[in-house]
């Protein structure tokens, strides 16, 4: 533990008390994840707007900031912490007030557990995916909330659907997660993302047909699960005026933005941790260049410093596709979201599990020639998986 | 504080255990709404799910080798699995009520009293 | 010198309990989910001091994320009015409370019967605190293979330690029957007779 070694050597060092030093780290720690997904949710506000602009054939902010409008997003924010903030007088305060903070803390939590390269993490958790899977569905109850203490009729219907929803496409998204953790044999997400070191033919996307087609449900699902267009029924303009954020103004409506931006970013990252090797590239170019544990703790360390950025950029591209499906698509009605999921999601993630689960049986090592065997890298220093620690 | 400056024991988590278990019974018996009933048969559950956690710990009591060990994880794992299964009947019957009785008040299903 | 583990576990206590008390004194069906849900929630933290790191993450994503957000759909179905609240009247509190106290006491006193209880191994506690690594475990012992126990010291005990498989597959097999039977009872149909407007008064016998 990386954070537990800078707070031992601050006690030792300095002489700081233990509560200090560790309370400081931790705190630092968060602030840098709050940056992150506060710097996410800046950016991609912007490019929504740019990317929205292109596909509709305009150009989208260009004032703002010099030539792109890159500070969009600032201007953006300023104007809603300047807006009036509103509780409707049939509104039940303490929920309405309470709904966009549980919104953005379960889509913050997610962070805490996500690791951004070898050891990158703030909590190295046994349970990593489960518990990912598990706080990122609690995001809804924020949009439930908000929906439900409105008083407004369009806000209850939109968080009906959105309930209905999530809960429904909890089941595929699950499913398609365990898929890629029973070829890997771990919840570790850092051994998971170890295992596919080495060339791209190593992601588990490659490593058989089922995981392949499974990655495309799993990306199917996760538009779905964070409310992103063409699943976004929840606020639904064209039926609902704004759905659940019909009656929120100013600071929250923002605060309920900057929760689902983070959550995008953050179920891309989880994506490309299981399917696409996480900090591992389609090329190790940090092998390459020796910049490994082996040769010396700094080139190692610089080696992980250009996985966490090979990482951003995956989950970046991940956001990016999203925002492309949005902009692309029409809006699925309700019965059509429903026969998405529980006619041909779930099936075929069940049928993809059974393939797989079949597939790991026949060929253990995968059809493609690997240049490393599945969970041989485990022992990599200077962070070694609980399997093999356990010797089991 | 000495209250922090000790370990925690096994004591410990059977006192909230208990808390969890007494408020159940409470929410149980108070409560007229039969979704409202519900949360507390959830709340009586995890008071039982924290005592099973508790007693499967080795390092919270002094005789270790009597802690449950796996046993009281898996226990608890039924435990969940089982209460998500009792909700999703209940809330079935919860919608069935309601829809004959057009409340789901649990004072109102009185039918078969004599 | 504050031990972080009691900290921690205290924070995790009070608001667990603080919460079970207000989901018991609200009167909104809705508040009392959100307390639930707090409530819950900080169970996991208790689980995870504990060292039980899969049933924490298991009590998160299947009660918390599941559990309760069926829960408050079920509150929104049936929601008459824009929101729900209930009245007790006070003999019903006086009977419930009776009953909810006595079996508060007498689960305390068994709480701190017993001595081994009370104190708390010191010297295991801080290797126990760190694993918790209990996941492929519990996933072999569900299997039918008990790896954690394989030189049970206690001969006693020694007849108990077969795995899980077999309850595994009948709680398999009751979730399946569950979700017909949830299916088929909340499975729309038309009413006989047309919705009446709820009354103040029970029906009239």
């Amino acid at each position: 533990m990386r954070e537990r070694m800078i707070a031992e050597y601050l006690t030792t060092r300095y002489g700081l008390p233990g509560w200090l030093a560790y309370g400081g780290v931790a705190l630092v720690q968060c602030l840098i994840l709050l940056g992150i997904m506060m710097f996410a949710a800046a950016l991609f506000t912007w490019m929504e707007r740019k990317v929205a602009g292109r596909i509709q054939d305009r150009l989208g902010p260009t004032r703002v900031g010099g030539r792109f409008g890159w500070l969009q997003s600032v201007a953006d924010g300023i104007k809603l912490l300047a807006k009036e903030d509103l509780i409707p007088k049939e509104a039940d305060a303490v929920l309405f007030r309470l709904a966009p903070y549980i919104s953005f803390c379960a889509a913050f939590c997610v962070y805490l557990v996500l690791p951004f390269s070898n050891g990158w993490v703030a909590q190295h958790l046994n349970v990593g995916v489960f518990f990912i899977v598990a706080v990122a569905g609690l995001e809804v109850f924020g949009v439930i909330l908000g929906g439900y203490s409105s008083g407004s009729k369009w806000s209850l219907y939109g968080a009906m659907r959105e309930a209905a929803q999530v809960v429904s496409y909890e089941v595929p998204l699950g499913l398609c997660v365990v898929i890629p953790v029973m070829v890997a044999g771990t919840l570790d997400l850092v051994a998971i993302g170890n295992m596919q070191r080495g060339w791209g033919v190593n992601w588990l996307v490659f490593h058989n047909p089922f995981l392949f087609i499974t990655f495309f449900i799993y990306a199917l699902c996760t538009v779905a699960s964070t409310n992103r267009a063409p699943f976004d029924l929840a606020e639904a303009e064209s039926e609902l005026v704004a759905g659940f954020l019909t009656e929120y103004s100013g600071f929250r409506w923002s605060v309920f933005f900057m929760a689902e931006y983070g959550s995008m970013y953050a179920m891309s990252g989880l994506g490309s941790i299981l399917f696409l090797g996480g900090w591992h590239g389609p090329i190790p170019v940090a092998e390459m260049l020796g910049l490994t544990y082996a040769n010396h703790a700094v080139l190692g360390w610089l080696g992980d410093l250009l996985g966490a950025c090979n990482f951003l950029f995956k989950a970046f591209l991940g956001v990016a596709s999203m925002m492309w499906l949005r902009w692309t698509l029409p809006r699925l009605r309700i019965d059509q979201v429903m026969t998405t999921c529980l006619k041909y999601c779930v099936p075929l993630a069940a049928a993809m599990f059974v393939g797989t689960m079949l597939w790991t049986y026949a060929l253990p090592g995968g059809l493609l020639p690997r240049s490393t065997p599945m969970g041989a890298v485990a022992e990599a220093p200077p962070w070694t998986a609980p399997r093999a620690a356990r010797g089991e | 504080m000495p209250l922090l400056n000790q370990p925690v024991s096994l004591s410990h988590y059977l006192v909230v255990g208990a808390i969890l278990f007494a408020c159940g019974i409470l929410c149980m018996a108070t409560k007229r709404n039969a979704i409202g009933v519900l949360m507390g048969v959830e709340l009586v559950l995890n008071g039982a799910a924290v005592n099973f956690v508790a007693f499967s710990a080795p390092f919270l009591r002094g005789d270790a080798e009597l802690a449950l060990g796996l046993d009281g994880h898996l226990m608890t794992l039924f435990v969940i699995v089982l209460a998500a299964a009792e909700a999703a009947v209940a809330l079935a019957i919860a919608l069935c009520y309601y829809n004959t009785h057009a409340t789901i008040d649990v004072d109102e299903g009185d039918e078969l009293r004599g | 010198m504050i031990n972080w583990h009691t900290f921690f576990f205290m924070l995790f206590a009070t608001i667990t309990c603080a919460f079970a008390v207000a989901v018991v004194v609200s009167a909104n069906v809705v508040r009392m989910a959100v307390c639930l849900i707090a409530s819950l929630a900080a169970v996991t933290g208790l689980y995870f001091l504990a060292a039980a790191d899969f049933v924490a993450a298991m009590q998160l994503m299947i009660y918390v994320g599941g559990t309760l957000v069926l829960l408050v759909f079920g509150v929104m179905l049936t929601a008459r009015g824009p929101f729900v609240s209930m009245k007790i009247t006070p003999a019903n509190w006086l009977m419930a409370g009776l009953a909810g106290g006595a079996l508060l006491i007498l689960l305390l006193c068994a709480a701190v019967s017993v001595d081994a209880w009370k104190t708390a191994a010191v010297a295991e506690s801080a290797a126990g605190r760190e694993g918790g690594h209990t996941v492929a475990r519990i996933g072999m012992a569900l299997l039918g293979l008990r790896v954690d126990a394989l030189e049970q010291p206690n001969p006693a005990l020694r007849g108990g330690m077969a795995g899980y498989l077999l309850p595994f597959e009948i709680i398999s097999v009751h979730l399946l029957v569950v979700l017909v039977g949830a299916a088929h009872l909340a499975r729309a149909r038309r009413t006989k007779k047309p919705i009446e407007p709820p009354s103040g008064t029970s029906r009239a016998a």
